[in-house]
């Protein structure tokens, strides 16, 4: 068994102008709100869903999304 | 000096010219206009015991602080012994930052301590700035005072008062201008908006120097402790909140202003010191425009303390009471601040830019009797809080969600397109554009 250090995805919301590529791709963590913007489902990101995580944050246009040892400290 | 230092810490009471528990200990008691000049000043106070050679160390004066318990007073009320510390520890040369751009519209505390006792601050900056390990200090402050802070800065420079360089600049006037990362950016850039964290300004804050923002009457505070010590700090206020603080009150009361109160003073004592209500009332607004709305009964007799207020889900902030009259609106008041709140984002974030207006607008169409869809707006409210690079729409939707509350039988007639006092005077104050 090996140990898995806990990945968080976080936006940076200032570099976000809300293309909404993210959650397209990656609808089972995030959403958009009304105005088209990426909301980040709370808690780390499963095991299985890590290699699809790391595609998403290299598609992001704005290089806005990230993923992160740790909680981010907002 | 350090002899003070450690007679306090053992317990004795330091006693110096001037100390006393008897309030208020920031404001002048004279009631003279006009600031006081630093022979009055030094008379009252004498120099600080812990600045100049053979002075107390850092570590000791970080001590000394953490001691007295003191908090931040920009509205965080954050250790600031803990503040000192992680930019103390930091490699560089670190620079101090007084903060005293009081962006909020309602509140007036530190224009007025600025503008009468300005020496407290710029003693409570260089104490800071030894802390530390800095050798200048900026004073940020509200262009309306920063005339006084230039001229009080002169008098010390005349005799060479302090080993720490000593300058004051203009405040932006926004209401986001006053966020520690928005006057680290508005000195840098000139531009008065958030940064995203990481970094922490006490690693890499003005230009990336570790970098200390403090509220200019946390300030003032800690020019107090360094001269009369913890204990005497401490003899005023709770256990757990100790020292006295700032408020500015205003709406309803037959004189409103700043005045310096103990924390954990009852809001009923506090609107005595402003003369008392001047009209019948229904509401509080506490802490700032990012406060909270609460009933005039179930505050009244609560302490202005975090401890005292975090029942009623509200907190003293940066000290605002705003007494809202029974004959105002709550909805209308809530609407126009939201508005006012709308337009000072500092426009970086999505859900801030887009989220705020869209929320503003169903406040004012609930305000004026017309349809508002209130699942839709507590959906925004959700959705917006939270999603920003600052605290900005977090704000807003803790005060908007009081007002829900506090005012749904208001919200019930509003639906029934009645308003209880359509056309009456605004009571918060919101700058024209």
């Amino acid at each position: 068994m090996t140990m898995r250090v806990p990945l968080h995805l976080r936006v940076d919301p200032i570099a976000c102008d809300g293309r909404g590529l993210c959650a397209e791709l990656l609808s089972e963590l995030i959403s958009l709100d009304d105005w088209g913007y990426p909301i980040i489902r709370d808690g780390e990101v499963p095991a299985d869903l890590v290699r699809d995580a790391r595609q998403v944050v290299r598609t992001c246009p704005k290089l806005a999304l990230h993923l992160e040892e740790r909680s981010a400290a907002r | 000096m350090v002899a003070s230092l450690l007679l306090d810490q053992d317990g004795t009471d330091v006693v110096a010219p001037g100390a006393s528990t008897a309030l208020p200990r920031l404001l002048p008691r004279t009631g003279l206009p006009g600031p006081v000049g630093l022979a009055d000043h030094l008379a009252l106070h004498a120099c600080m015991p812990h600045v100049g050679r053979g002075g107390a160390s850092r570590g000791e004066m970080i001590t000394l602080v953490e001691d007295s318990g003191l908090s931040g007073r920009g509205g965080a009320c954050f250790p600031t012994a803990v503040k000192l510390a992680a930019v103390a520890r930091q490699p560089g040369a670190p620079i101090v930052i007084a903060n005293g751009t009081e962006g909020e519209p309602a509140s007036s505390k530190d224009k007025v301590l600025m503008a009468t006792s300005p020496h407290l601050v710029l003693d409570g900056a260089v104490f800071a700035a030894l802390a530390v390990g800095a050798t200048e200090a900026v004073i940020v402050c509200h262009p309306a005072v920063r005339p006084i802070v230039e001229d009080a800065i002169r008098e010390r420079k005349a005799v060479r008062l302090d080993t720490v360089r000593l300058g004051a600049v203009d405040a932006a006037e926004r209401f986001v201008a006053g966020e520690a990362s928005a006057v680290v950016h508005w000195l840098e850039k000139g531009q008065p908006i958030p940064t995203p964290t990481p970094p922490r300004l006490s690693e890499a804050g003005l230009h990336g120097r570790p970098t200390l923002v403090q509220n200019v009457e946390t300030l003032a505070q800690l020019a107090l402790i360094a001269r009369y010590g913890a204990r005497w700090y401490r003899a005023v206020g709770t256990q757990t909140e100790p020292g006295s603080m700032l408020v500015t009150v205003i709406g309803a009361v037959r004189r409103p202003g700043v005045d310096e109160v103990a924390i954990g003073t009852r809001i009923a004592s506090v609107l005595d010191g402003a003369g008392g209500v001047s009209s019948p009332p229904q509401a509080f607004l506490l802490g700032g425009y990012f406060g909270t709305w609460t009933g005039y009964w179930d505050a009244l007799d609560r302490p202005l303390s975090q401890a005292g207020l975090a029942p009623l889900g509200a907190a003293p902030g940066a000290g605002l009471v705003a007494v809202l009259p029974s004959d105002a609106c709550g909805l209308v008041e809530t609407a126009r601040v939201a508005r006012y709140l709308a337009s000072e984002s500092a426009g970086q974030c999505g859900p801030c830019v887009f989220g705020l207006p869209a929320i503003s607008s169903e406040l004012e169409s609930l305000a004026s009797g017309g349809p508002c869809d209130t699942d839709r707006l507590e959906r925004w409210l959700g959705q917006v809080d939270g999603r920003g690079a600052c605290r900005h729409p977090d704000g807003v939707v803790r005060m908007v969600r009081s007002a829900l509350v506090t005012f749904r039988s208001e919200l019930d007639r509003h639906r029934r397109g009645l308003c209880c006092s359509p056309g009456g005077a605004p009571i918060l104050p919101v700058p024209t554009a």
